[in-house]
């Protein structure tokens, strides 16, 4: 296979799971969990 | 009360409090090596005719001291005090975490001692030498350790995101090192790079870039992700956004080293590639700076009484401001007309005070006091004398090197009508001068917030005791 062809496949995929981060993040049944993790900071000291 | 006292375990904040002090203390020795150099443009005679103090071997000890001393300290004390809090766990790995402070120190000073002496790879912000590079690596994989370990062990369903920046940077600098150090010893303190040409060169570029993008960024959004909320006394704006800015700078960071190498012996589309990336770098650096800024909505007041905060947010309009004009820069056209001038001076430092250093700082005041038993620093007036030292120096420096980087870079690419250049080279290096001048001063007073801060940490510490804080019971948030 040719070398260029494989760097095509790394690229589209990679931008094919940026593209499924976003819309994990920004699913609704995210929310609550997002919520527990922002307020991690505030749980001591 | 007594059971749960008895079974409470205190967070490891002894190597937090070193760290933090050792910050400090380099931050005054590496802006004072810069101060020193600032000096040697406007007054050459202040090399002292002696190879061991020229530019050429002081800068390169200016850059490490204030990335790798000042910078690394500041990370290494703010990622262990962060990572225990929202892991709620004790460090892991034991005296591991020390062994990381007392070889972090050894590698600055072999750095301190070997730069002068002349010992060099002759890579930027990669000079030291195979044998201290290995210690690196060492103390790096132990850093790794104790921090992955921590996170293993949390008592906390969530990693915070602030965790995700620090370990980012750890496991990135960890792949840039090894790889751009890779070398062949001549003998001990002698080595040659194991890339030769335009090879060794984007090697050294993606090292370099991605030192400003996983060193200088990812650590200190880590720091931001933290500090700012906890100083605002509210969660972060957009935990989403953190979580797809995060995930953006990790995809496009990698990519932007070639713009260092634009005009070269570099690929044409290597160059376009790098540009064009860089220009994408644009949306995750604000999204960043835009998460950090929101987190105040509703609460700017809180800037005209809150020194410590005031550090954190003008900070942030640092990064907002560098992460514009540094895609901008990266435009080939552009870059035509700022590369080899002090234009790139300027940008470095744009960020580098204005962003890493000014996080850090607010970062510091944060924790110090909590780290010596006190409510708050010793003075807050002296917070805010180094706040606006800081700040005016800063605008002085950026402005001079602005007006300095644009002025050289029209004067060199200045056409007579019969082809022949308008202006010899000393014709553009007389006409920066005044602004050499003016940079210093920016300098000094920079230098001088610093010397502020040490005063008031000193005190600080003095009128209170180490103190190592509790570790929350776990069943409160069961």
């Amino acid at each position: 296979m040719d070398i260029n062809t494989l760097r095509i496949i790394a690229t589209v995929a990679s931008f094919v799971v940026f593209i499924g981060i976003v819309v994990w993040a920004w699913s609704r049944r995210r929310e609550a969990d997002f919520k527990d993790a922002a307020n991690l900071p505030f749980e001591q000291d | 009360m007594s059971l749960n006292s008895s079974q409470a375990v205190m967070y490891n904040d002894t190597v937090v409090r070193q760290f933090s002090i050792m910050a400090v203390i380099w931050g005054v020795v590496g802006m004072l090596v810069g101060v020193i150099i600032a000096a040697q443009l406007y007054i050459p005679e202040l090399n002292l005719g002696l190879p061991w103090t020229s530019f050429g071997r002081l800068r390169p000890l200016h850059t490490n001291a204030v990335i790798f001393a000042f910078g690394g300290s500041t990370l290494f004390a703010t990622s262990y005090y962060v990572v225990q809090r929202t892991c709620q766990t004790r460090l892991f790995g034991g005296s591991l975490a020390s062994f990381t402070f007392w070889a972090w120190q050894l590698v600055i000073v072999a750095a301190a001692v070997s730069l002068p002496l002349g010992f060099t790879q002759g890579k930027e912000y990669a000079e030291l030498e195979w044998p201290i590079d290995i210690l690196i690596a060492v103390v790096w994989v132990s850093y790794a350790i104790v921090f992955f370990g921590t996170i293993a062990k949390r008592k906390v369903k969530h990693i915070y995101v602030a965790n995700w920046f620090f370990g980012a940077f750890i496991i990135a600098v960890a792949l840039l090192h090894v790889v751009n150090s890779a070398a062949i010893p001549a003998d001990m303190m002698k080595s040659y790079s194991a890339y030769a040409g335009v090879q060794d060169a984007m090697v050294q570029w993606w090292y370099g870039h991605n030192a400003v993008g996983f060193f200088l960024t990812a650590g200190f959004l880590g720091i931001m992700y933290y500090f700012v909320p906890k100083q605002v006394e509210r969660p972060v704006y957009s935990y989403r956004l953190s979580i797809v800015h995060f995930w953006a700078l990790i995809f496009t960071y990698m990519w932007a080293g070639p713009h260092h190498l634009h005009y070269t012996a570099l690929p044409d589309w290597t160059q376009s590639l790098g540009m064009v990336f860089s220009l994408i770098l644009l949306a995750p650096s604000w999204g960043g700076m835009i998460n950090g800024m929101m987190t105040m909505s509703g609460a700017w007041h809180k800037l005209r009484e809150d020194p410590i905060l005031r550090f954190l947010i003008v900070s942030l309009s640092f990064y907002g401001m560098s992460t514009f004009e540094g895609p901008m820069m990266a435009i080939k056209t552009v870059n035509a007309l700022s590369h080899y001038t002090d234009w790139t001076v300027g940008h470095v430092h744009s960020g580098a005070l204005g962003w890493v250093g000014l996080v850090s700082m607010g970062a510091l005041y944060y924790m110090i006091p909590r780290l010596f038993g006190q409510k708050q620093m010793y003075s807050i007036k002296a917070i805010e004398l180094h706040f606006w030292m800081a700040t005016i120096g800063i605008v002085l420096y950026i402005a001079a090197m602005w007006i300095a980087g644009v002025m050289q870079g029209l004067m060199w690419r200045g056409v007579n009508a019969d082809g022949t250049l308008t202006y010899t080279f000393v014709e553009s290096v007389k006409a920066t001068y005044p602004f050499y001048g003016l940079r210093l001063l920016g300098g000094l007073l920079y230098l001088g917030g610093m010397v502020v801060m040490l005063w008031n940490v000193l005190k600080t510490a003095s009128q209170g005791q180490s103190v190592n804080a509790p570790i929350p019971p776990v069943a409160a948030h069961a």
